[in-house]
């Protein structure tokens, strides 16, 4: 009897620290992340850092200013946002309610494949299509703008708008939808006066994890944005070069030496990104439960 | 007896009903009078349900479903080509099993018939108070119009269906095992509530429990493995059965 109560005891302790693993890892790299970006605030104040209008690294003074990075950053996800939450929507409202369920059961696969393609071929990609194509169109001196980013992160978020959005739209209970029917509303009508309020916070969970796909992309942004650190005009910026907070990141990691100033900037840029993605992410989960508590009503 | 006693207000005639390669419904004739209620009682799995969807044509959302005969409200078949849907489903309302209000606030709910058929502003409320009224639930929700529906009791909820119904004023209501989720003092004042409403309305009910088709209804039509075994008035059907099933099912011997 009680070694089977002490062969459950190790079991339960053995799963409790796999499971702690994640915590701890989790815990740590928040330590490194915020201690190495800390460190730069010794001879630069943290308000230059984030009302800094200028990004300039190897000037002397360097200069530290986060303002046009995290622009960059937002400007290329808005633009995201704007492309891909109403295709994304489209497409859910039909694979979920209009197409015929074979044609849906079709599609659903590509959507899932558009979500397993690597990040550097989407740059590739935009850099030799879109880019070139954004140049010709709008006649820029570069096709090398937040445009680009915009256009190739919108492609990205989509197959997770398009699958969460799916989700929360087929989750909504059938007899909702005959009720409606039965009053003589016809499929249009009862789709957007019924089923999509009913869906909605599915929906914008859908939306917020689009956008935190979208805000931590590196590789896809680094290759069509054009990098140049100017904080980008609303809405022209759109059609200028800018640079994101993780491309930063990713070009400059590699030539600065371990410790120095710059070093340190990079990390603090880090952390600002790690907590723009955690709020977001907090209040995509808030979203969600709310959702899930309105179902059990 | 009423006036209203012998006019016919739906007419079924020799109606099939597949489900894929499963014929759910064989051969159904039967004419509904107007003003009464008419309850299909029967097993489940009987095709009373699937019989009383044929009417709003509420099987349309199934895709394997293929119908074959005529349905005739008012003279008019409703599977004619140049009928519209949406117009017969004004026209025949309809009362689920489970209380599926909206999740939006209990004005609302009633308001959305109206509204989506374009009424205006003053119609609309007009008819939302009207509507919970003539439901009897007016007087539990008259301060909070403005909360959402969820917060209703289940027997509070299933008489704002009722509402929501109302609110579109059909002529026939199908009633599709109203009470089956409530509790023996909501089903009573839903009872209550269909003997009220069978002045102005036809009616048609799908129930399971007995005495409550022996309660309410003045027609019953009694189904079993998708045939119309005896349909007649319920003092008959209850009292003095034609067929042996009948009887077999309405003493409880199977069911």
């Amino acid at each position: 009897m009680s070694r089977r109560n002490n062969k459950e005891k190790a079991i339960e302790v053995a799963l409790l620290m796999t499971s702690g693993v994640t915590v701890v890892a989790l815990f740590l790299l928040c330590i490194f992340l915020f201690r190495e970006g800390a460190l730069l605030f010794g001879d630069h104040s943290l308000v230059s850092f984030i009302t800094g209008t200028s990004w300039y690294p190897s000037s002397s003074p360097a200069k530290f200013g986060l303002l046009p990075l995290l622009a960059g950053s937002l400007i290329v996800t808005a633009g995201a946002v704007i492309l891909s939450v109403p295709l994304g929507i489209a497409a859910a409202i039909y694979m979920a309610e209009i197409a015929d369920p074979k044609v849906a059961q079709l599609l659903k696969p590509f959507v899932e494949i558009l979500a397993g393609i690597p990040s550097v071929v989407y740059g590739f990609f935009g850099l030799i299509v879109v880019v070139p194509l954004l140049q010709d169109l709008l006649s820029l001196p570069t096709g090398q703008t937040a445009l680009a980013g915009s256009i190739m992160l919108g492609m990205m978020a989509l197959p997770t708008i398009i699958s969460v959005a799916e989700d929360a739209i087929t989750s909504v209970p059938s007899s909702l939808k005959e009720g409606s029917f039965a009053l003589g509303s016809t499929h249009w009508q009862t789709i957007y006066r019924v089923i999509l309020p009913a869906a909605l916070s599915g929906i914008s969970a859908a939306v917020m994890l689009g956008i935190g796909r979208a805000i931590g992309e590196t590789m896809t942004v680094m290759m069509v944005t054009g990098n140049t650190a100017i904080i980008p005009g609303i809405p022209e910026g759109l059609f200028d070069p800018v640079r994101t907070m993780t491309a930063t990141i990713a070009l400059e990691m590699g030539e600065v030496p371990q410790g120095s100033e710059h070093f340190h900037a990079l990390f603090a840029v880090g952390a600002v990104l790690f907590i723009t993605t955690f709020i977001i992410n907090l209040i995509a989960d808030s979203v969600k439960k709310k959702y899930r508590l309105q179902e059990e009503a | 007896m009423s006036k209203n006693e012998n006019i016919t207000n739906i007419k079924i005639e020799n109606l099939d009903l597949w489900y894929g390669e499963k014929q759910a419904l064989k051969d159904i004739s039967i004419d509904i009078p107007k003003n009464k209620v008419t309850a299909l009682i029967g097993p489940s799995g009987c095709g009373k349900s699937t019989f009383l969807r044929c009417l709003n044509r509420m099987n349309d959302l199934v895709r394997i479903c293929r119908i074959e005969g005529d349905v005739l409200i008012d003279e008019q078949n409703i599977y004619g080509k140049d009928v519209d849907v949406v117009d017969l489903r004004k026209r025949v309302g309809m009362v689920f099993q489970k209380p599926n209000p909206f999740p939006m606030s209990i004005y609302d709910n009633v308001a959305y018939g109206p509204r989506i058929h374009g009424l205006s502003k003053s119609e609309v409320d007009e008819r939302v108070h009207k509507a919970l009224e003539d439901a009897a639930l007016m007087d539990e929700v008259r301060d909070r119009l403005n909360d959402k529906a969820f917060s209703l009791s289940g027997g509070q909820q299933q008489r704002l269906c009722i509402a929501r119904t109302l609110a579109v004023k059909p002529e026939i209501i199908l009633f599709d095992e109203p009470c089956s989720a409530l509790d023996p003092i909501s089903t009573s004042k839903i009872e209550d509530l269909i003997l009220e409403l069978k002045k102005d309305y036809t009616i048609v009910i799908v129930t399971h429990n007995m005495q409550q088709a022996a309660r309410i209804s003045d027609h019953t039509a009694f189904f079993l493995l998708g045939e119309l075994i005896e349909f007649g008035r319920t003092k008959h059907i209850f009292e003095d059965p034609q067929i042996k099933s009948t009887e077999d099912y309405i003493t409880g011997r199977f069911g």
